[in-house]
């Protein structure tokens, strides 16, 4: 592994199950302090790979390395250690619902740091205003909207300034504007930190908007594309193309595996108009 | 065939019921090896004493009270025939601290408290909040379980030491002052009969240990449950009916070896 790559994944083959492979052989490079994005349908293994990188996962075959350390599920300490060195934002943020916006955003903190109280404040009120919520820090979570709720979790993933921060469906479920927000804090984000970014989504004009490199999974975990944004763009594959303009049938069928409709209707023949 | 399928479908769920005692004996183990990290932060198990104990007390002294009423009614009934309405106090009292008081605020805990915490531990799961606790190098298993462990573990006995306190003083209520027998001999056969260790603190001990059963059934249904709506009333379910069926049955148990002579 050279010095530009901080995670590295090598010929990963995982299920949650042995009769249904998630993802299938697949080898990345993530380089550091760049914005790649990790694209594909629903269900085609783009989160499982984020927890198998965070260790909630061991995969069943090949290996994954964090800045050239193995990352092993099952060795819990050296696990608790790697990720203080990542950051995770959940897809719906997973903010503890018991604690007000302030504490949350001070929990890494405050398990970790052993700071005083005063420069945990600081550094919270800080990295709120980072995400422009400085003035919600009092707030119960039951009082913040969708979209705020993410930028807390934003917030709180990046309270230990952590070298990978990965993004699960940030964008999924948020309206314009917040979206725009969002896809706009990834960015400077990790441009201002130099952090690594991992960002799984569907939503490809913003993922393209912001990241240096893409990834485009298709179901099974196989590798379609990868590339910078304008590769893919232009890119003559049907798959690929299929995605990136949002076709509904074309290599990805529409319709699911199904019987002959014939059989389905108990009819000798039946024509269907396109 | 039919038999081999037959045969297969029962060793599978063999395999399977035997596979959920392995994983809630190791849950238990770990939830054990946990209380330490847990008690490092003893301002969280104080909240949860809070949330176990001190929210629990109106259901528990309400039902300590209505069950004090009808035991003195009814040990009263039975009582008067043969003339023995003196015993009145101490038989309530024993019944209380031996039995009803530890067996009856169990079964109310696993309600109110258990379902509460299968519930809250479920929801967390399910809104990921145990997942992005991991993430963030925080284990749940000291942070949120143990804790919550700890609390329940040292809320039942008190409990159910209110409960018996309360019962007694609904037996002294009906059987005192309403039907009016000697105030004297309600207190003093109990002062003179009633054996801290063996009848008070054989109590205590159950209740103990059914602390232990209920809050760690409670911790293991909502951390095993399914992360979904249904998922979380199944497991708030499955956590009042083994509770209830562990406390009878551990309580046949103890009584027999706590009070096995006379």
């Amino acid at each position: 592994m050279n010095s530009d790559t901080l995670i590295e994944i090598d010929h990963v083959t995982f299920g949650y199950d042995p009769s249904r492979t998630i993802l299938d052989d697949i080898s990345l490079r993530f380089a550091r302090g760049k914005v790649t994005a990790i694209l594909g349908g629903s269900g085609c293994g783009k989160t499982t790979l984020l927890r198998l990188i965070g260790g909630m996962a061991a995969a069943s075959r090949g290996k994954l390395m964090f800045d050239g350390e193995l990352i092993n599920a099952r060795d819990r300490a050296k696990l608790l250690v790697q990720r203080r060195r990542m950051g995770m934002l959940f897809q719906f943020g997973a903010l503890f619902t018991d604690l007000t916006v302030f504490d949350n955003v001070a929990f890494p903190l405050r398990e970790h740091s052993g700071l005083s109280e005063s420069m945990i404040r600081d550094i919270v009120l800080m990295k709120l205003h980072a995400v422009g919520l400085r003035g919600a820090a009092d707030l119960r979570i039951a009082e913040v909207s969708g979209g705020m709720s993410r930028r807390i979790a934003l917030a709180r993933a990046i309270a230990l300034d952590p070298e990978l921060i990965m993004y699960d469906e940030p964008f999924a479920g948020l309206d314009l504007i917040s979206m725009g927000v969002a896809a706009n804090l990834i960015r400077t984000l990790g441009d201002a930190t130099g952090a690594t970014s991992l960002v799984v989504s569907h939503d490809v004009p913003e993922c393209m908007a912001i990241s240096d490199h893409v990834i485009l999974l298709a179901n099974g975990g196989r590798i379609v594309a990868q590339g910078t944004p304008a590769e893919l763009m232009a890119s003559a594959d049907a798959e690929t193309r299929q995605f990136v303009r949002g076709e509904p049938d074309g290599p990805v069928k529409f319709h699911y595996p199904a019987r002959p409709l014939t059989e389905d209707f108990g009819v000798d023949e039946i024509e269907v108009v396109a | 065939m039919n038999a081999d399928v037959a045969v297969a479908a029962v060793g599978a769920r063999t395999l399977r019921v035997l596979r959920s005692f392995g994983r809630a004996a190791l849950f238990f183990a770990d939830l054990v090896l946990h209380i330490p990290g847990a008690l490092r932060r003893f301002g969280l198990v104080v909240r949860q004493i809070h949330a176990i104990g001190n929210l629990s007390l109106l259901i528990i002294m309400a039902s300590g009270l209505a069950v004090g009423f009808v035991l003195a009614l009814q040990m009263y009934y039975a009582l008067v025939t043969y003339g023995a309405t003196e015993s009145l106090g101490l038989i309530v009292n024993l019944s209380l601290v031996r039995e009803l008081g530890p067996v009856v605020t169990a079964l109310l805990f696993a309600g109110r408290a258990g379902t509460s915490l299968t519930a809250e531990i479920g929801l967390m799961k399910a809104g990921e909040q145990l997942s992005a606790m991991e993430m963030m190098a925080v284990d749940p298993r000291s942070r949120v379980l143990a804790p919550r462990f700890i609390g329940g573990v040292i809320s039942m006995p008190l409990l159910a030491l209110l409960f018996s306190a309360v019962g007694i003083l609904g037996a002294y209520v009906v059987g005192v002052l309403l039907i009016g027998l000697d105030s004297g001999n309600f207190w003093s056969l109990m002062q003179s009969r009633v054996d801290v260790w063996r009848d008070v603190g054989n109590g205590v001990a159950k209740s103990f240990a059914f602390g232990i059963v209920c809050t760690a059934v409670a911790l293991y249904q909502g951390y095993e449950t399914e992360a979904t709506p249904e998922g979380v009333a199944y497991a708030t379910t499955r956590t009042v009916v083994v509770s209830s069926l562990s406390v009878l049955a551990i309580d046949f148990m103890l009584t027999a070896l706590m009070f096995s002579t006379p």
